[in-house]
């Protein structure tokens, strides 16, 4: 065995077998993650002659290993030896096409699908499309629910006949028997009307759309939906009324909810995919009764839709139709019994003024925003003001300062940390919006409240707010409103509230500049170094290192070192770590 | 009034039964409401009390009306996140009336006068999928009439068996693999230990591969807990009709065994249905944490089914499957779980199951005993420990000499495991280090690119390079020593599997 390609090789193949069978799920994993490696080893003759074949004979086992055998065999095209041989892997993806388990299903028509483009058309014909139709009619639900996503892969680059054979099948598995499988085909159809000629589309796909859409299963009609938007998308604009609105109409009053969810939340891409015209004409209409559905989650999906929906109008009746059809069935929205639906409303709703120009927001969406702002719902209330920046553009956020101040104050104080949080996170939006006046005068005394939070996750979000905030209105201003407190809290009793002054130093010095952190900020904490808690004094030389740049080189020497030095002798093992590590 | 006005009087009621009234509106139509409940007490009245009512225009009227009331779709659930174990179900708003409608099918199926060969005009299979879709309500008392009235309709329309049969299937399969939601699958599967039970000898292979394909990966599917003491029972029920099933249905019970958990895992984020839930990522975090304990609860009520099916095996079919049964029962036993291991260990208070053993001790205490030498040294509980002492003496008393034996390798079998695993590690990072030799002659040959790039690829994995050809000769010799073993090991999994 000099050194000859073939005989080094055979051994990886016996470690591979004995680790594919070792009794634990692990090691088998381990070796199935590595394929890459032991096919590199084998050399491309060996792995398609030795190791495919037995990787096809040997799946039976756990879904964990099959998953990563099916992912690994989607990038082993040039280990197999490139594009003239990638057939040799569709036998193992063949059968972990067909196991139960969905995501390892999934998995190997993903990689299906990666191979096909490998393929030559002529090997495509020879090797791809027969095992596409194996599958297709395979015994067990799990095959021919594979086949359906291999059809729009290899149709475009087979010849007619072939052509034929595949949307045969593509019509056959429509209305295959279990429900499972016509899902399957009702979820592709989309992407494969994609592919196929005009002439066909209009001939095969739509009686296919038609009936998947009327299935007696709504799983199944509800998937026929979202191939309703390819499916528009593809046809000329003469051929729609008759050949899809029939159809959506009937999904858009579908009894089943789930069907007229689907419509809410693919009404955008309807919209665009069907035209200004039968916008006009059907959706309209459509939309305004999906906003009033008895489902809330329907109205909620709806609603979500509003502004895309609004914005997408034709132009030159936008506005009126707003105005008569639309507003009226948001107003209704603003005070609906379910507050999913007036949160979805609430994240989209103020996007309306920007359409609607500032008139008619002042005379009909302010009050509306007043009304949201007032809600019982936390969600509905951060939602609007969450999306303040589009009404500040049109009308200037004043008009609404007298009822956002109320709102903002009870959810900085709501129960749920959460809710808390979020509404941080806007400050520095609004301030920038309410100028620093109105900033000092109403707010600053909340955001110096957030810093004594008894939630760690709120402390740290004001903590970075105020480096924001420093951001926007100067360093000026930083000290003569912020610094002050911050470094008040360095006396609290709490170490809690002690440590969130170093936490703030350590956020703003770099925003406050090298003056007020040398003069006021650095004494303070060198005066931390005596606390008597370990936690603050490690975070007292945690918070040296972190403000060392900024400082000048004489402080650094003449104050900031003896402190460390200090520290590094601590008795405390956490203080010393901490300290020799801002030192070096 | 005279009988004829009665049928027409009936006939009409059912028609003003169609009426349908918004139950969430609590305030509205109150009086209606009201009135169609009495129509509907008398009509349920007059079906139990009268004879020859059931004349043959009565049918589509009746089953026109029960179709009205209680075919709607399902609505959303009012918590996105319903955890049947955890949560109190959203109940029915319109019962006082869906219930007397309820009431008057059953009337009428178990009414003497019924003829099946009239209904079936009417409850046909679209009637039966539509019943069998609202087996996915909330309410437990909708769910508890629908299993009565499904039992009945597949008691008395022969034609219809086979297709109930294949849409509970679809329903099953949809929710092990698509949904994992469905709130009747206990009520259902309580039909299907009825219906199985009936079955004929021979059993078909549509009811084989119902058992092979749809009852056991629903051991996987979540909610288990929901569902398990129905499911054992189907199995059970399908082992005792047909004990030849034992092997390849214990077989297969361990891979949910084992795969419980990765299920779980590669499920990763599950699918479910109301979008409006505004947790997920709380939602998520909670599942993670709920996987790992959901895996012992699991793996404690598979052992509970396994000994069930053990109560009922036969001593030849025992046999058969002792070797990777036994396997599974020595990992049970030193799982960190203290309740897994328990329930495992209980396996030695079964009377049947101890003869069983005690008759094949020569082949199961080779399997058994290198676990429970161990974890009697180091798991962490001492009731485990305990309980494993005892199985200990048991098992010893049953073959001293072998016990002996084994006690003696023990030793020398825990040094031999720690060898191979040592091969193990040596052995990969020589494939690894012979991987980056050829992705380099690979560059060299095809790019020629420069030798540095070589270099550098092999200190990324090893930090003293080799010459490659030494490399190569060195696995070969290693690789040589591990054929001939796995050529062994490979022989012995054959014999055991036969």
């Amino acid at each position: 065995m000099a050194g000859a390609d073939g005989d080094d090789s055979l051994y990886p193949i016996a470690v591979l077998i004995d680790e594919l069978r070792n009794e634990d799920v692990q090691l088998r994993l381990n070796s199935i993650k590595k394929l890459s490696t032991i096919a590199l080893a084998l050399g491309v003759e060996r792995t398609r002659t030795e190791l495919l074949p037995f990787l096809t004979d040997t799946i039976y086992d756990e879904d964990e290993v099959l998953l990563a055998l099916a992912e690994q065999l989607g990038n082993f095209t040039m280990l197999v030896g490139g594009p003239e041989y990638v057939h040799c892997l569709l036998p193992p993806l063949e059968s972990l096409a067909t196991v139960e388990e969905t995501v390892v299903r999934d998995k190997a028509v993903e990689s299906l699908r990666k191979i096909s483009q490998e393929h030559s058309p002529v090997d495509l014909e020879v090797h791809f499309e027969p095992l596409v139709k194996r599958l297709a009619s395979g015994d067990w639900f799990t095959s021919r629910t594979s086949a359906c996503g291999l059809f729009s892969v290899c149709y475009p680059r087979v010849s007619s006949t072939v052509k034929a054979e595949i949307r045969q099948h593509f019509r056959t598995l429509c209305s295959d028997d279990t429900p499972m499988v016509r899902r399957a085909a009702a979820s592709k159809l989309g992407e494969f009307a994609k592919v196929l000629e005009l002439e066909y589309v209009k001939t095969d796909i739509i009686p296919l759309f038609t009936a998947l859409a009327s299935d007696e299963q709504d799983s199944v009609r509800l998937l026929a939906v979202e191939a309703c938007v390819s499916i528009a998308t593809l046809l000329p604009q003469e051929d729609l009324e008759t050949l899809v609105m029939p159809t959506l109409r009937q999904a858009a009053e579908d009894k089943s909810w789930r069907v007229r969810y689907m419509v809410a939340d693919k009404f955008s891409e309807l919209q665009k995919a069907v035209g200004p015209e039968i916008t006009k004409n059907d959706l309209v209409p459509a939309f305004q009764n999906l906003l009033k559905d008895c489902e809330a989650e329907v109205r909620a999906a709806a609603a979500n839709k509003v502004k895309e929906f609004c914005e997408n109008l034709p132009e030159d009746n936008r506005e009126q139709i707003i105005m008569s059809h639309i507003l009226p069935c948001v107003k209704e929205l603003v005070s609906d019994t379910n507050q999913h639906v007036k949160s979805a409303l609430a994240s989209v709703i103020m996007g309306l003024s920007t359409i609607l120009g500032k008139d008619n927001t002042i005379e009909h969406l302010l009050p509306l925003f007043l009304t949201q702002l007032k809600d019982e719902c936390p969600e509905v209330r951060l939602n609007i003001i969450s999306n303040l920046d589009c009404v500040n553009e049109v009308i200037g956020i004043r008009q609404l300062s007298q009822s956002l101040l109320p709102a903002i104050v009870e959810l900085a104080e709501d129960a749920k940390w959460r809710v808390r949080l979020a509404i941080i996170e806007y400050m520095p939006l609004l301030a920038g919006q309410l100028g620093v006046e109105f900033f000092d005068e109403k707010l600053n005394t909340l955001c110096m409240a957030w810093l004594i939070d008894h939630v760690y996750a709120i402390r740290e979000a004001a903590t970075s707010n105020l480096t924001k905030l420093v951001e926007k209105f100067g360093a000026e201003w930083a000290q003569n409103t912020i610094v002050p407190k911050v470094l008040g809290m360095a006396n609290d009793p709490n170490y809690l509230h002690r440590m969130t002054t170093l936490f703030c130093i350590n956020a703003l010095s770099e925003a406050c500049g090298q003056e007020i952190t040398t003069k006021q900020m650095l004494p303070v904490v060198l005066k931390m170094s005596n606390d008597q808690v370990a936690n603050v004094r490690f975070n007292v030389a945690k918070s040296l290192q972190k403000i060392g740049p900024v400082l000048d080189s004489n402080a650094l020497q003449t104050e900031v070192k003896p402190v460390l030095e200090k520290l590094a002798s601590d008795s405390d093992m956490d203080v010393k770590y901490f300290a020799q590590e801002a030192i070096s | 009034a005279p009988s004829t006005d009665q049928q027409e009087l009936f006939c009409q009621k059912l028609q003003q039964c169609c009426t349908l009234f918004d139950f969430l509106d609590s305030v509205g139509d109150l009086k209606s409401k009201e009135v169609k409940r009495a129509a509907l007490n008398e009509l349920v009245d007059y079906l139990s009390t009268n004879r020859g009512v059931l004349v043959e225009n009565a049918y589509p009227e009746i089953t026109n009306m029960i179709s009205t009331n209680i075919f709607r779709a399902l609505p959303p659930s009012d918590n996105p996140d319903f955890d049947p174990e955890e949560d109190e179900p959203t109940l029915e708003a319109a019962w006082p009336h869906i219930q007397l409608v309820y009431e008057f099918l059953l009337r009428f199926l178990e009414n003497p006068d019924f003829q099946p060969s009239i209904a079936k005009r009417y409850i046909d299979q679209k009637f039966v999928l539509q019943l069998l879709e609202l087996f996915d309500s909330e309410d437990p008392r909708e769910r508890d009439f629908l299993k009565t009235v499904l039992h009945r309709i597949y008691g008395k329309f022969l034609g219809l068996r086979a297709f109930i049969r294949k849409q509970i299937n679809n329903i099953f399969l949809k929710f092990i693999y698509e949904t994992e939601h469905f709130n009747g699958v206990a009520e259902l599967l309580e039909i299907l230990g009825s219906i199985i039970n009936g079955f004929a000898l021979p059993l078909k292979a549509e009811h084989k591969q119902f058992l092979m394909k749809v009852l056991i990966p629903l051991h996987t599917a979540k909610g288990l807990s929901l569902f398990h003491a129905q499911l054992a029972y189907c199995v059970v029920q399908f082992l005792e009709k047909d004990p030849t099933l034992t092997e390849p249905v214990l077989f297969l019970s361990f891979l949910p065994l084992k795969a419980h958990c990765t299920r779980l895992v590669i499920r990763g984020l599950l699918k479910f249905w109301p979008k409006t839930c505004s947790q997920k990522e709380v939602y998520f975090v909670s599942v993670q944490f709920s996987a790992i304990s959901v895996c012992y609860v699991m793996l404690v009520m598979f052992l509970g089914e396994i000994e069930e099916i053990l109560d009922v095996i036969e001593p030849s079919q025992f046999k058969k499957i002792q070797e990777p049964l036994f396997k599974q029962i020595a990992k049970c036993v030193s799982n960190p779980h203290f309740q897994v291991a328990e329930r495992a260990l209980y396996f030695w208070n079964n009377e049947y199951i101890l003869s069983l053993i005690e008759e094949n001790i020569d082949k199961i205490l080779p399997i058994m005993f290198s676990s429970l030498y161990k974890i009697s040294k180091e798991h962490w509980n001492q009731t485990i420990v305990a309980l494993i002492y005892n199985v200990l003496k048991t098992l010893m008393e049953m073959n001293c000499p072998l016990f002996d034996e084994l006690t003696a390798s023990y030793k020398a079998q825990k040094q031999r495991e720690m060898m191979k695993e040592q091969e193990r590690d040596e052995l990969w990072k020589k494939l690894e280090e012979l991987q980056v030799s050829r992705a380099s002659e690979v560059q060299n040959n095809s790019h020629g690119s420069p030798a540095a790039l070589n270099n550098n690829n092999s200190n990324n994995n090893n930090n003293e390079p080799q010459e490659s050809s030494d490399d190569v000769e060195a696995t070969a010799v290693i690789m040589e020593d591990l054929h001939q073993d796995t050529t062994d090991i490979a022989c012995e999994n054959v014999s055991c599997a036969k």
